[in-house]
């Protein structure tokens, strides 16, 4: 989703989409869907809209500050970022670029949401290290609020898994 | 509408989600094991995001504004509005720490009653509160699980477990009903849709814990006196020594930022 207003806007969309997400570094936060839109007025000034991953996520501080810098290094200096909570993120909205790169960082990517029901059934998760079907999970909690812990019966190597939400 | 009546709404909604998190992060280092350590932390983590944005809301309507830290670190005791059930410490367990079954058991119980609330409150007319819901919903989701497997892995467990499972919901049941009082809420809320009537939850609530406590093979404890009075203000020494801890440091340095 992105709202482009002038002829640059494209181009500020990029910079913004670049910034890469502080806990998970290999994905950017257009990859998780967490960029919803930016916005450039006529008189320059950049309007980011993103929307967090789970109420608590404490990384949404450092992505604010992460975007405001990366903006001001390509120039533009004025540049306000807000913070939505409609629509609630889903593990839906994580692209499918974003779904390779953390299988290959090593996590787990997410199934997609059945509709009824928080807590989804998870039927198979796919060992990202050896590919093995033969897993199973350790923690519905892991290091961060959006991953699971999870160990693999084949490879016997423990890994993380976003969890659907 | 005057905003006072959503304010102290949103106000009473976020004080039950962060003293919920101060109390589990507690177990942070002091949990079974170390899986649970982290488990316990992430639905800290996840009752305090959901009180940040109750808090910033309800202050976001207050005259004069207040933030969320205004409201978190420099109210007393008397100016909050949680349940009773938030605010006790865990009990004392065999070995003299805390008490890992009343955790569960009030685990159970809080977020069976947050889904329900959450979930009815994402068709709010207060877009805020519709929206803050939505997030929630989902989060406390997880939380019922998480309490649920536990409850009838003790429950249905050993001798000793079930035993002490059983103590643990009779230690927290006589809390349980406040979840139910809406004296606090005031009637124009409801009728506008902003808010639901707690009453209303209460059928639903309370046989999803009973549906939880037979799996689990241990007895719905019976009615006890009601234990109350924090939605009016009226709350334990707990809480008292809980703020000392969790106010600290922004009442010793004020406008101390991190």
């Amino acid at each position: 989703m992105s709202t482009l207003t002038t002829p640059d806007a494209e181009a500020v969309w990029q910079i913004v989409a670049s910034v890469l997400d502080p806990e998970v570094p290999v994905v950017t936060i257009e990859d998780l869907g967490i960029l919803r839109a930016v916005e450039v007025d006529e008189a320059g000034r950049v309007h980011v809209v993103i929307t967090p991953t789970y109420s608590g996520c404490p990384a949404m501080e450092t992505i604010t500050t992460d975007v405001v810098a990366a903006l001001a290094e390509a120039g533009h200096t004025d540049a306000v970022v807000e913070m939505v909570l409609a629509p609630a993120w889903t593990t839906d909205w994580i692209s499918e670029q974003g779904r390779r790169r953390l299988e290959e960082f090593g996590i787990a990517p997410p199934q997609a949401r059945s509709s009824a029901g928080a807590v989804p059934l998870v039927l198979s998760v796919r060992c990202p290290q050896c590919g093995s079907p033969e897993t199973r999970e350790l923690s519905r909690f892991g290091s961060t609020a959006c991953k699971s812990l999870w160990v693999c019966t084949s490879c016997r190597e423990p890994f993380d898994h976003f969890k659907a939400l | 509408m005057s905003r006072q009546p959503t304010r102290d709404y949103a106000l009473a909604l976020g004080d039950d989600a962060l003293l919920m998190a101060q109390r589990l992060g507690e177990w942070i280092a002091s949990a079974p094991q170390i899986e649970e350590d982290i488990a316990l932390g992430n639905l800290a983590l996840d009752q305090l995001g959901q009180a940040r944005t109750l808090l910033s809301y309800a202050g976001s309507l207050s005259d004069p504004v207040r933030t969320e830290d205004d409201l978190a670190y420099l109210r007393d005791a008397a100016d909050f509005r949680n349940v009773l059930l938030v605010e006790r410490p865990w009990g004392a367990g065999a070995d003299g720490g805390p008490d890992f079954g009343v955790a569960m058991a009030r685990l159970l119980v809080l977020s069976t009653y947050q889904c329900r609330l959450y979930d009815g409150l994402c068709a709010s007319t207060d877009a805020t509160i519709a929206a803050i819901a939505a997030k929630a919903v989902k989060e406390v989701d997880y939380h019922r699980d998480h309490a649920t497997r536990w409850v009838v892995r003790l429950g249905d467990g050993t001798d000793e477990s079930h035993g002490r499972m059983q103590a643990a919901l009779e230690s927290e049941w006589p809390y349980v009903e406040e979840l139910f009082d809406g004296s606090f809420v005031d009637p124009t809320l409801i009728d506008a849709g902003v808010a639901m009537h707690p009453s209303t939850l209460r059928p639903a609530v309370l046989g999803q814990v009973a549906d939880v406590l037979s799996e689990a093979t241990l007895l719905v404890p019976d009615d006890a006196p009601v234990a109350a009075g924090g939605r009016r203000g009226q709350h334990t020494d707990h809480l008292t020594e809980l703020l000392a801890d969790m106010q600290g440091l922004a009442r010793t340095h004020p406008g101390v930022s991190w």
